[in-house]
C-alpha cells in the first residue's frame, strides 16, 4: 500500500534519509522505529506530501506522491507530532474544513464529527475554540482529522505523545480496528513496548538508512539475536551503549 | 547563589538574532541589506531635509527661533514618548507574560531582580529602536544647523537614551497591573482595540482641526501671547520638556546639567519604582497568563449568512474562504486594524473635501480633472498599503497549519484562489468607494469617472495579487502577530513593486487623458484614436500582467515550500 523506492532527502551536504526503500502491505500495522534524529519524521512527512524528495519515489495505493498528488493524498490521513491548528477556530469547524478539503461535506460529514468527537471525548468540547484546548486534546482532534475523511491509509508520528493512558489505550483498539478491516497504519514511535505488542512488521531506521525490516521473528533472526526483546535488539542495532553509561553520569 | 548577568539570561535573544543575521548573509542577504540601507538612508535624508530647512528658517527668525527650535524638539519628543508607552505597553505583554522563554526562565533560580532587568532591557530595544534611529536624523538638523560641533552627539545621547526608559518602566508596569486583573489573552485583545482606537482618534481629531488654518496670517491676532506661549514650557514636570531644553541650552552655549540630572535620576527611580511593583505583582499575573483562552464563540454567523452564498464553490474553497473569514473576526489583532483602516478612509475623503478648490476663485475644468486622475495614484497607494495589511501576510499566517494543507488532496491553486478573494472582494468594495466619491465630490466628468473606475478596478486585481504573490515569496512563517509580517523587508519590497506599478500606469493613461483634455479645453469633440485605444489596451495588459505572473509564482513558490 505504501512503497518507497530509493528515497533521499538531503539538506544541503547532510542527508537526512538515505536510498530508503520500503513497502508496507495493504492490511498492515507498520512500526517505524529510530533514534532522535534518524530521519523517521522525514520519511514520514515526504510520504505525507509536505516534503520533497532528493530522489527516489513514494507511491501510495499506487500512486506517486509527487506526480499525482491529489489522487494519493485523497487515501491518507496524516497524524503530525506537533498538533498546530488553527486556534481561531471550534472543534467542530476544524474536522468540517478537513473534511472540505478531502470534497467532502453534508449530513455525512456532521455524523462522523459528532461520531469521532464522541469517541475521542471531545462532544462536551465540540463548539469551543481551540486555543482553549489541552495538548492531549488538541493531539486527540488531529487524529479525528486524519478520520474524518475514512483514509486508505494512517500515516503517524509518534501518536502516543501527550494522550492520557485512556486515549492511548483507545488508539491502539482503533489502529488495530482500522487494520482488522483492510486499512493499513504506518506508525513511527520511541515507544518499543507499543510498537512490539501493536505492530505486524517494523523497520529500525538508523543515520538515515534503514537497517533491519521485517515482522518480530524475521528480525531476531536476521540479527542472530534468540530470545531477544524488541528493546535490546533495538539498542544492538543503533548503537544504544549510552544507555549502559548513563547509570555512571547519574551517579557523577 | 550568584544570580546569572542580564547578558547571560538574554542570550537565546541575542544568540538568535546574531544567527539569524549570519544565515541571512550566508544565503545572499547582502541585496537585502543594500536594499534595506539605501531606504533606510534616503528616510533619514528625508527627514535631515526636512527639519534642516525649518530649523534654519527658525534659526533666522530673531527673537524667537531658539524657542521655535525648543518647541518643536518637545512636541517631537512628547510624540516620542507617547507612542513608546502605548509600543511598550504591548511590548511588556509579550515579553514579561506571553514569550516562549518564560516558562523556563520562571522556573529557574534567577531572581525577580535580574528577571525584571532582562525583559525590560528586551522590551527597550524591541519597541525602542525604530524611535531611536528615527531620533538620528533629527538631532543631526539640531547640531548642524545650531553649530553643535562633535561633542553634541555623545551629549544628545546621554541625554535622548535615558528618556527612553521612562515610557518603558512606565509601560511594563501599566502591563502588569492589567494582567492582574485582567487575563493576559484578554489583555492583549484590549489593547489591541484601545491602541487601535486611540490611533484612529488622534488621526481624526488632528485633521478635523485642520492644522493648515495656523498657516493663514490672520491666526496670529497677538504676537506677545504667541511669544509668552512659547517661552512658557508645556508642562516642567515632562520628561520629553527636559531632554528638549537639555539639548537646546547645550546648542545655545549654556548647558543645563539640571535637565540632565532630571533625565537621569528619573530613569533611576522610575526603575526600582518598577522593580519593586514587579516583584509585588509579577507572580500572580504570570500564573493569571496562563489562564483565560477564550472558550465560547458566537453561533455560525458565517455559515448562515455566507454558506449559501459560497454554496457553488465547492466544499473545499467554501471551507477555506469560510475559515479565513472566521479566523479573522475572532481575533482582534486583525479585525481591530479596520478600526484604523475606516479612519484612513474617511481622512482621505475629508481631504479631497477640504481642498480648496471651490472656494474663492473658480478653479478650472482642466485642473479638477488632473486633480482626479493623479488621484487615482494615490487611492491606489492607499489600496497597496490595506493589502500589504491584509493579503501580504495571508500565507505566512498558514505556516504552522501547512501540515495539513500538504498533506492534504488541496489543489495550491485553491488555497491561493480563496485567500485571493478574500482578500480581493473588500478591497475592491473600498477601492469603488473611494474612486467614485472622491470623483462625486471632484465634479468629475462622465469621462475621467469612467476611467478613474476601470483603472483602479485593474489595479486593485494586480494589488491583491502582488499581495500575495510577494507575501508568499518573502514568508514570514515564525512570526505570529501578523501586524509585523508586512513591516518585514519582503513588505518593503512589495510597497515598492506598487509604486512602481501605480507610476508606469498613470505614465500610460496620461497620455489619452491629455488628449482627451486637451480636446474638452479646446471646445472640440473628443476623437477617439487607436493611440487612446492603444494606450488604456497597454495599461490593462501591464495591470492584468501584473495579477497573473505573482500569483504563478505565488503557486510555483507555495509547491517549493518545505515544511
Amino acid at each position: 500500500m505504501i512503497q518507497l523506492f530509493d528515497l533521499t532527502k538531503k539538506y544541503g551536504s547532510f542527508t537526512a534519509v538515505d536510498r530508503v526503500t520500503l513497502s508496507v502491505p495493504k492490511g498492515a500495522l507498520y512500526g517505524f522505529l529510530g533514534p532522535n534524529g534518524a530521519g523517521k519524521t522525514t520519511t514520514l512527512r515526504m510520504i505525507a506530501g509536505i516534503l520533497r524528495p532528493t530522489a527516489g519515489h513514494v507511491l501510495i495505493g499506487g500512486d506517486d506522491v509527487v506526480r499525482h498528488p491529489l489522487a494519493a493524498k485523497m487515501r491518507l490521513g496524516f497524524i503530525p507530532d506537533r498538533p498546530f491548528v488553527y486556534d481561531k477556530l471550534t472543534g467542530a469547524e476544524f474536522l468540517r474544513f478537513v473534511a472540505g478539503l478531502y470534497g467532502q461535506e453534508g449530513p455525512v460529514v456532521e455524523r462522523r464529527v459528532d461520531e469521532l468527537l464522541d469517541v475521542f471525548e471531545l462532544a462536551t468540547w465540540k463548539n469551543e475554540l481551540i486555543e482553549s484546548y489541552s495538548h492531549g486534546m488538541r493531539q486527540k482532534l488531529i487524529i479525528s482529522s486524519a478520520l474524518i475523511h475514512r483514509p486508505e491509509v494512517i500515516v503517524v508520528d509518534e501518536p502516543m505523545v501527550g494522550l492520557d493512558p485512556r486515549a492511548a489505550r483507545l488508539l491502539k483498539d482503533l489502529f488495530r480496528g482500522f487494520v482488522g478491516r483492510g486499512g493499513t497504519v504506518l506508525m513511527s514511535t520511541h515507544t518499543l513496548e507499543i510498537a512490539e505488542a501493536l505492530c505486524d512488521q517494523m523497520a529500525i531506521i538508523q543515520g538515515g538508512r534503514i537497517v533491519a525490516a521485517g515482522a518480530m521473528a524475521d528480525l531476531r533472526r536476521q540479527h542472530d539475536a534468540g530470545d531477544l526483546g524488541l528493546e535490546d535488539l533495538f539498542l544492538r542495532l543503533t548503537g544504544g551503549t549510552a544507555a549502559m553509561e548513563l547509570k555512571q553520569v547519574l551517579e557523577g | 547563589m550568584k544570580q546569572p548577568g542580564l547578558v547571560h539570561v538574554l542570550t537565546p535573544k541575542w544568540r538568535t538574532a546574531l544567527t539569524r543575521a549570519r544565515q541571512e548573509r550566508a544565503s545572499g542577504g547582502r541585496g537585502k541589506a543594500i536594499v534595506l540601507a539605501v531606504v533606510g538612508l534616503v528616510f533619514w535624508a528625508a527627514v535631515f531635509g526636512v527639519l534642516f530647512r525649518v530649523l534654519r528658517y527658525f534659526k533666522n527668525t530673531e527673537e524667537i527661533g531658539a524657542l521655535l527650535a525648543g518647541k518643536l524638539l518637545g512636541i517631537l519628543l512628547l510624540s516620542f514618548a507617547s507612542i513608546l508607552l502605548l509600543s511598550n505597553v504591548i511590548t511588556a505583554l509579550s515579553s514579561y507574560f506571553l514569550a516562549k522563554d518564560l516558562d523556563l526562565l520562571v522556573s529557574s533560580p534567577v531572581d525577580h531582580l535580574r528577571l525584571y532587568l532582562a525583559k525590560l532591557l528586551e522590551t527597550v530595544i524591541a519597541s525602542s529602536w525604530m524611535v531611536a534611529l528615527m531620533a538620528v536624523p533629527i538631532f543631526a538638523a539640531y547640531g548642524v544647523v545650531y553649530g553643535g560641533g562633535l561633542l553634541f552627539a555623545p551629549w544628545a545621547a546621554a541625554v535622548f537614551l535615558p528618556s527612553l526608559l521612562l515610557p518603558a518602566v512606565l509601560g511594563v508596569a501599566v502591563t502588569t497591573i492589567l494582567v492582574n486583573v485582567f487575563p493576559a489573552r484578554r489583555t492583549r485583545d484590549l489593547l489591541s482595540i484601545i491602541a487601535l482606537g486611540a490611533a484612529a482618534g488622534v488621526i481624526l481629531l488632528f485633521r478635523i482641526i485642520r492644522p493648515e488654518q495656523l498657516a493663514r496670517p490672520e491666526g496670529f491676532r497677538n504676537l506677545l501671547d504667541f511669544i509668552t506661549v512659547l517661552r512658557t514650557p508645556t508642562n516642567p514636570f515632562l520628561p520629553s520638556e527636559w531632554v528638549s531644553k537639555g539639548v537646546m541650552t547645550y546648542l545655545t552655549g549654556r548647558p543645563d546639567w539640571l535637565s540632565v540630572l532630571l533625565v537621569w535620576s528619573s530613569a533611576a527611580a522610575f526603575i526600582v519604582l518598577g522593580a519593586w511593583l514587579h516583584g509585588r505583582l509579577f507572580t500572580v499575573g504570570y500564573t493569571r497568563a496562563q489562564e483565560g483562552a477564550e472558550r465560547f464563540v458566537r453561533g455560525s454567523f458565517w455559515d448562515w449568512s455566507l454558506g449559501w452564498v459560497l454554496g457553488g464553490l465547492g466544499p473545499s474553497r467554501r471551507e477555506f474562504v469560510l475559515k479565513d473569514l472566521r479566523l479573522f473576526f475572532r481575533d482582534t489583532t486583525q479585525w481591530s486594524q479596520l478600526i484604523l483602516l475606516a479612519a484612513l478612509v474617511f481622512v482621505y475623503l475629508f481631504n479631497i473635501r477640504a481642498r480648496p478648490l471651490f472656494r474663492g476663485e473658480r478653479v478650472s475644468f482642466y485642473l479638477l480633472s488632473v486633480v482626479s486622475f493623479l488621484n487615482l495614484g494615490l487611492a491606489g497607494f492607499v489600496l497597496a498599503a490595506i493589502a500589504a495589511r491584509f493579503l501580504f501576510p495571508a500565507v505566512s499566517l498558514e505556516g504552522r497549519q501547512m501540515w495539513l494543507l500538504r498533506s492534504s488532496p488541496l489543489d495550491l491553486r485553491a488555497l491561493l484562489w480563496s485567500k485571493y478573494w478574500v482578500g480581493t472582494i473588500p478591497l475592491l468594495v473600498l477601492a469603488l468607494l473611494i474612486t467614485i466619491l472622491t470623483n462625486v465630490l471632484l465634479k468629475a466628468t462622465p469621462f475621467m469617472m469612467g476611467v478613474g473606475v476601470a483603472t483602479i478596478i485593474f489595479l486593485t486585481l494586480a494589488i491583491s495579487a502582488m499581495a500575495l504573490g510577494f507575501g508568499t515569496l518573502y514568508p514570514q512563517f515564525e512570526t505570529e502577530n501578523a501586524a509585523q509580517i508586512p513591516t518585514s523587508f519582503g513588505g518593503l519590497v512589495f510597497m515598492m513593486a506598487t509604486v512602481a506599478l501605480l507610476t508606469v500606469i498613470i505614465v500610460i493613461e496620461s497620455v489619452p487623458v491629455y488628449r482627451y483634455l486637451r480636446a474638452a479645453y479646446e471646445q472640440r469633440p473628443v476623437e477617439v484614436t487607436p493611440v487612446m485605444v492603444g494606450a488604456f489596451a497597454l495599461a490593462a495588459v501591464v495591470c492584468l500582467a501584473a495579477t497573473v505572473i505573482p500569483l504563478r509564482v505565488a503557486r510555483r513558490k507555495l509547491e517549493e515550500y518545505e515544511f
